[in-house]
């Protein structure tokens, strides 16, 4: 057989079906979602913390997605009912995530609503969480001899506090806790007809 | 003009009928297979989520998906049957020349070597065919043609086949650095760009689109004078083409280093960079189009099929995914994964199984085993794999019709998977088993098509709920991703340059040794890297089920198999510096210069 035309109208007529199937379809029945009441649009400090979230890589350990209960016992960890597509109308990026190395993290402004945990948790994970392979992210903050007064002081267990000084979030850091402590899905479950699973 | 075979007719015809039965056979398994999980597969995934379709319509729109692929595939092996792809054995030798069947072509080995490859080749022939051709002469028209096809495309694979190797090295160094940081998380934390979650992410673009992809792309320019029997036409778009996809791939890295991506999975590079990868892509599309309409022979070998579909398939991909502010919350995670997935399915796949198809044939000097189930094959890899993508979302927020479609067709591509392993391992089973003893560029090229059926069986296995539900969200998925993208593809990769760049340079490898050096580090460290990161990732799912261990346990349980993934990658990224370290030799000419010049066509020393 030698028709490349062949070839090339059949690769593409699979990728069209794939695409209609995979892309347009779902597309067409979800671009109506509308946001559940109790859900509010991210602020602008949240945004910039998300960007933050995003940039550092934060998705690729962290999921966004708890499992209902046929799937795992995400339910019983506390980490939330499974959510639907309208939980994530104000996600762009979406941060779904593929990959528990660390919790699901789509309700921890729920389980986790401390500000100074946050802080303290970024700058050294495991002075707060033992065991944990999180990475410290001690560029987010800075150490200084005397903190003004609007600095946010990041309380740390004397074992992990540096020799002369404080630490001091710096803005990227308390952004990030701010989408952090906002990432809070526990309103019940919007009703919901898209066919997404219970 | 290719159309008559050089082995003598009588014993030809015996071939004929055999594999004809053989190949109906084949046809009859695959049949079957269709019916039975028609049968069974889907009623199955229909019981699992029945309680989530709700109405008909998505119920029908899942049937008739299914439905629709099952005809497709069933046209597909009438029009074959009745011989309107015209696809018969003969096709299958379009790669060689009058007399060339029976053949060797190695230029990776010695010519000692190679005499021990030819005599391997000649007691398995002598059994099949009664009779051996008895090559080229060393001044023959044809011989001469295909130094022309190969001379035709030299800059363009050479430039695609250096800077994929450059990335390789770099891309393994990142990665190895991102596995140690999972073991020690205080390890290179003083600076942003060293963070997991970036360096990761640069080893992922700088192995995917900077090794992977310019090593698929350097390999298929270089077969395709060959395939086409004529010379390689607009190779300065394909040099040039090269440039831009360094120079995107190298910008998209430093950008995600420094902080900025556009966030999704295997789509980070930011899409203003991407554009220079997409002109690359486009730039490269230009020679194997204009080559195609110059072409010489009466018969499109079946990895001309898979070259030709990855260069229009990869752009449509690409453009789709990247188009920014269209995409939006989980239809946006749908999007993300059709493309994820089919990056390995519909762009590094067909490259890859295009260099299988050609080299396994050539170096051996056999036509492949069943050229019609290599078209079976083709046909339904494009089919089932293109809609695959969204298992990966098995258990999300998304369309229950949509994951059920993708369970379906990543179960059904166990289709695409065995004509493709019945092929390839039928060629080698059939007596040469020794031959890559001989054959550096066969021993890796069959190691991946081994690692290739390997890979396809367990992500069939692993889009099915039940087992979903252990290693999703696992470093299972690491090793799987692993499997395929370095056990299959980068594999046959190697083994496809150790062929091609004596070609290109027109000279030897020179220090043998260190081929062998290279396959060892990377099977061994490889094969570590897989099965501890698989025991590990399957604990990990343990752990994380049950509801009574706290969730620590599932990252403790995990830290002694992600040192030993570190101990594996450790030894993959030292084959790539040896590998690299002889490349580069090659390219400089460093001594010891051996026989000068890698022979075409048949070895001085065949001598029948």
């Amino acid at each position: 057989m030698n028709r490349v035309l062949t070839i090339v109208i059949g690769a593409l007529i699979m990728l069209a079906m794939a695409t209609l199937v995979l892309v347009a379809l779902p597309y067409r029945q979800l671009k109506d979602e509308s946001p559940p009441e109790q859900l509010k649009p991210y602020t602008i400090a949240q945004l910039r913390g998300r960007a933050t979230y995003v940039n550092m890589g934060c998705v690729y350990c962290h999921s966004q997605q708890p499992r209902p209960a046929s799937m795992g016992p995400d339910g019983l960890r506390g980490w939330g009912r499974a959510p639907v597509p309208s939980d994530y109308v104000y996600d762009y990026p979406h941060l779904l995530g593929v990959s528990r190395t660390g919790p699901d993290l789509f309700n921890i402004g729920a389980r986790q609503p401390s500000v100074d945990w946050q802080l303290t948790h970024l700058y050294q994970p495991r002075s707060v969480s033992p065991g944990s392979v999180m990475p410290a992210y001690p560029f987010l903050f800075r150490v200084v001899a005397h903190p003004a007064s609007g600095d946010k002081v990041v309380t740390l267990p004397p074992q992990f506090a540096p020799k002369g000084g404080d630490i001091v979030a710096t803005q990227e850091a308390l952004d990030l806790v701010a989408y952090l402590t906002s990432l809070n899905h526990t309103y019940p479950a919007p009703t919901d007809d898209s066919g997404a699973m219970p | 003009m290719s159309r008559t075979i050089g082995v003598p007719i009588g014993a030809m015809r015996g071939i004929n009928a055999s594999r004809q039965a053989v190949m109906q056979a084949h046809l009859g398994v695959i049949a079957q297979l269709q019916v039975l999980a028609g049968r069974y597969l889907v009623p199955t995934v229909f019981l699992y989520y029945g309680d989530a379709i709700v109405n008909v319509t998505i119920g029908a729109l899942l049937a008739l998906s299914f439905l629709v692929s099952v005809l497709g595939l069933f046209l597909f092996i009438w029009a074959l049957t009745q011989g309107l792809m015209r696809a018969g054995p003969d096709a299958a030798q379009i790669i060689f020349e009058k007399g060339e069947v029976g053949v060797v072509e190695e230029p990776a080995s010695s010519s000692k070597q190679r005499e021990a490859l030819q005599n391997i080749e000649r007691k398995s022939a002598d059994s099949v065919f009664g009779a051996l051709s008895t090559g080229l002469a060393a001044t023959s028209p044809e011989l001469e043609a295909r130094e022309a096809q190969d001379r035709s495309s030299r800059a363009a694979a050479f430039a695609f086949l250096t800077s994929s190797i450059l990335w390789l090295v770099i891309g393994s160094v990142a990665g190895l650095i991102a596995s140690q940081k999972l073991t020690s998380p205080d390890f290179l934390t003083q600076y942003a760009w060293l963070t997991f979650g970036r360096i990761r992410t640069a080893h992922l673009n700088m192995v995917i689109y900077g090794w992977a992809s310019m090593a698929g792309l350097g390999i298929a320019l270089w077969m395709l004078p060959r395939l086409l029997k004529t010379t390689l036409v607009g190779e300065r778009f394909a040099v040039v083409g090269a440039g831009f996809w360094n120079a995107g791939v190298a910008a998209g890295v430093v950008a995600i280093l420094a902080g900025w991506t556009d966030g999704m999975q295997w789509l980070e590079i930011p899409w203003q960079i991407g554009i220079l990868i997409a002109v690359g892509g486009a730039l490269c599309a230009v020679p194997l189009f204009l080559t195609l309409l110059r072409r010489k022979v009466d018969h499109l070998y079946v990895s001309v099929w898979y070259i030709a579909a990855a260069l229009l398939w990869f752009p449509i991909l690409y453009l789709v995914a990247k188009v920014p502010y269209v995409h939006f919350g989980v239809e946006q995670a749908i999007v993300n994964w059709w493309y994820a997935h089919n990056v390995l399915g519909l762009w590094l796949t067909p490259l890859g199984l295009a260099a299988a198809y050609y080299f396994i044939a050539k170096v051996l000097g056999q036509p492949i085993y069943s050229y019609s189930l290599s078209l079976v094959g083709f046909w339904s890899l494009a089919m089932f794999y293109s809609q695959a993508g969204i298992h990966h979302l098995i258990g999300g927020p998304v369309p229950a019709w949509l994951v059920s479609v993708s369970v379906v067709q990543s179960v059904m591509m166990i289709v695409p998977v065995l004509a493709v392993g019945i092929n390839q391992h039928m060629t080698i089973i059939s007596g040469r088993v020794s031959a890559l003893k001989y054959s550096p560029t066969l021993r890796f090229v069959v190691l991946g098509a081994v690692l290739y059926t390997l890979v396809s069986l367990q992500g069939a296995h692993e889009a099915l709920p039940f087992f979903n539900r252990l290693v999703h969200f696992t470093q299972y998925k690491v090793a799987h991703a692993h499997l395929g993208l370095y056990g299959f593809f980068s594999m046959i990769m190697f083994g496809s340059i150790y062929f091609v760049m004596p070609r290109v340079l027109d000279r030897e490898w020179p220090y043998p040794k260190l081929i062998t050096w290279h396959f060892w580090l990377v099977s061994i460290g490889f094969a570590i890297y897989f099965v501890f990161l698989s025991i590990g990732g399957v604990l990990q799912g343990i752990a994380m089920l049950d509801p009574t261990r706290p969730f620590m346990e599932s990252v403790n349980v995990l830290t002694p198999y992600l040192v030993a993934r570190t101990f594996g990658g450790l030894l993959m990224t030292a084959g790539h510096f040896v590998f690299a370290f002889h490349f580069f030799a090659m390219v400089f000419e460093r001594e010891p210069a051996r026989s000068g010049r890698a022979f075409i066509g048949g070895a001085p020393s065949v001598g029948a």
